[in-house]
């Protein structure tokens, strides 16, 4: 049985086509993919990711227990700063990706996917002995809504009455218990906001009523995400993926002291990963999809991750993990798509350049 | 609300015939292009290509999944709408007006076994 979010109601009544995700039963469109992937692109969208999972660590070794299990590095960070980074196995296989937020001295707020909650709090919870800390596992108390596109500082700040122009990219604060970042999944400027089901309801419908912010859901989330290059857990990143073979290094801090994980990504990356994660563009307009072979010559080297037809660039593209020798930029490999073959080219897995407010 | 073209006949996959003489002309249902929502691609056979009734023909892409086309007669394939090609959104326009392969029907007993307008439609709602 999926669980519903605080604003399950709203999507009903608003017609949206609600499918499991994660757990839940979420919104997939109201209107259609194309309008609302194209409404975040140039205006403001608001999305309910109430699905999220949220987890707040406190005590007097909560940095030491974040560094511990988190490839980034907090380590001198100041109190409202934002990083992106991945809980790993022992064997760097990919636990899951997520937000840590410095909400005071020794006072971190993780924001993790839905469909991990349970074995992430778990996992969680496995790595804190010795550590004097507090995990609360706070997801059945938060809603979040994600405000996104161009206009969203102008909609939050106007129709929500929420100060955020001063919110740096990657920086949080609060206003009451309301939590409030500079963050997004799709490429574009835009906000997070973590609040209670009463106060995410009530923004809820001050967005809708406005006008100027329009529902999205989880279908365009997908196709914004992906034509920017962000990895989705379960696609890009998993316990066979690692954040080295996913291209994701930058995120993880080789030169930390020490964090779950951390001898075998360096192994990693001195040594090289057996399968890397590419961009590929095909010549033609078929759609790749996740599952698909990526194929050399005949042989099969590969598999693609996720692809659409790229809406803001149109053109049919994937992401994909493939042996690492085919993995250079300009490869020729193609795509099996049903019966036929496809041609494509490796190519850099941005098919859409971000637009971040810095 | 989808539209119902009367004098067509219809699979439970939603593919619909048109029948003119010996031959048939394929498409997807109105019901079937909203229930897609925006088409972006259509994958058709070619020309001489036989197609089986109850078998996948090709396929037709909305941006988030891809669905199968599943021929609901048999025949050879003697024209595909290359319009479809460039502009896959005319699906969307009307499905009825834009069939997407024309076949030589092999066996005319087939339609037998199809749906006419009126249990199509009570197919869709149930």
């Amino acid at each position: 049985m999926e669980k519903k979010t605080c604003l399950y109601d709203r999507h009903v009544a608003l017609g949206a086509l609600m499918s499991p995700f994660g757990g839940f039963i979420m919104p997939i469109q109201y209107t259609n993919i194309t309008d609302e992937h194209n409404a975040v692109r140039q205006h403001c969208g608001v999305f309910d990711v109430s699905h999220m999972g949220e987890v707040r660590v406190t005590g007097p070794d909560a940095e030491r227990y974040v560094q511990h299990i988190f490839t980034n590095d907090v380590a001198g960070a100041l109190i409202g700063q934002i990083y992106y980074g991945m809980m790993c196995y022992p064997d760097g296989g990919t636990v899951d990706d997520l937000l840590v937020y410095k909400m005071g001295e020794n006072d971190f707020f993780l924001v993790i996917n839905a469909a991990n909650i349970d074995k992430d709090v778990a996992w969680m919870n496995e790595q804190k002995a010795g550590f004097d800390i507090v995990l609360d596992h706070q997801s059945d108390y938060y809603g979040q809504l994600a405000v996104q596109g161009p206009e969203a500082e102008a909609v939050v700040e106007e129709v929500l009455g929420l100060p955020c122009a001063e919110l740096t990219f990657y920086t949080v604060k609060t206003i009451g218990d309301v939590i409030i970042s500079r963050t997004g999944y799709t490429g574009e400027d835009g906000f997070e906001i973590y609040g209670f089901h009463e106060f995410i309801q009530e923004c809820w419908d001050k967005l809708i009523e406005s006008g100027r912010c329009k529902p999205c859901g989880l279908g365009c989330r997908d196709t914004l995400r992906f034509e920017v290059g962000l990895p989705l857990y379960g696609d890009e990143l998993s316990a066979d993926i690692s954040p080295v073979m996913a291209g994701l290094s930058i995120f993880v801090k080789l030169d930390k002291a020490e964090f779950i994980g951390k001898e075998a990504l360096a192994a990693q990356k001195a040594n090289g990963v057996p399968q890397k994660l590419v961009g590929i563009e095909l010549a033609d307009k078929a759609i790749p999809r996740h599952g698909y072979a990526v194929l050399k010559d005949g042989e099969v080297v590969g598999e693609v991750t996720t692809g659409y037809h790229c809406l803001s660039v149109d053109k049919s593209v994937c992401m994909a993990l493939v042996k690492t020798e085919y993995a250079k930029l300009g490869t020729e490999l193609e795509v099996q798509i049903r019966k036929k073959t496809f041609p494509g080219v490796v190519v850099k897995k941005k098919f859409y350049d971000k637009h971040y407010k810095k | 609300m989808a539209n119902f073209e009367a004098g067509l006949y219809y699979s439970e996959s939603h593919e619909y015939v048109r029948v003119e003489g010996e031959f048939g002309y394929i498409g997807i249902s109105d019901y079937a292009q909203h229930a897609l929502g925006n088409v972006v691609y259509v994958d058709m056979p070619e020309v001489d290509d036989e197609v089986t009734a109850g078998e996948e023909f090709g396929a037709v892409e909305s941006v988030k999944a891809a669905s199968d086309l599943i021929a609901p007669v048999s025949g050879t394939v003697v024209e595909v709408n290359e319009a479809l090609e460039d502009e896959p959104e005319l699906l969307n326009k009307d499905a009825f007006a834009n069939w997407i392969i024309k076949v030589q029907l092999s066996d005319l007993s087939e339609l037998d076994a199809l749906m006419d307008v009126e249990a199509y439609k009570a197919h869709c709602e149930a």
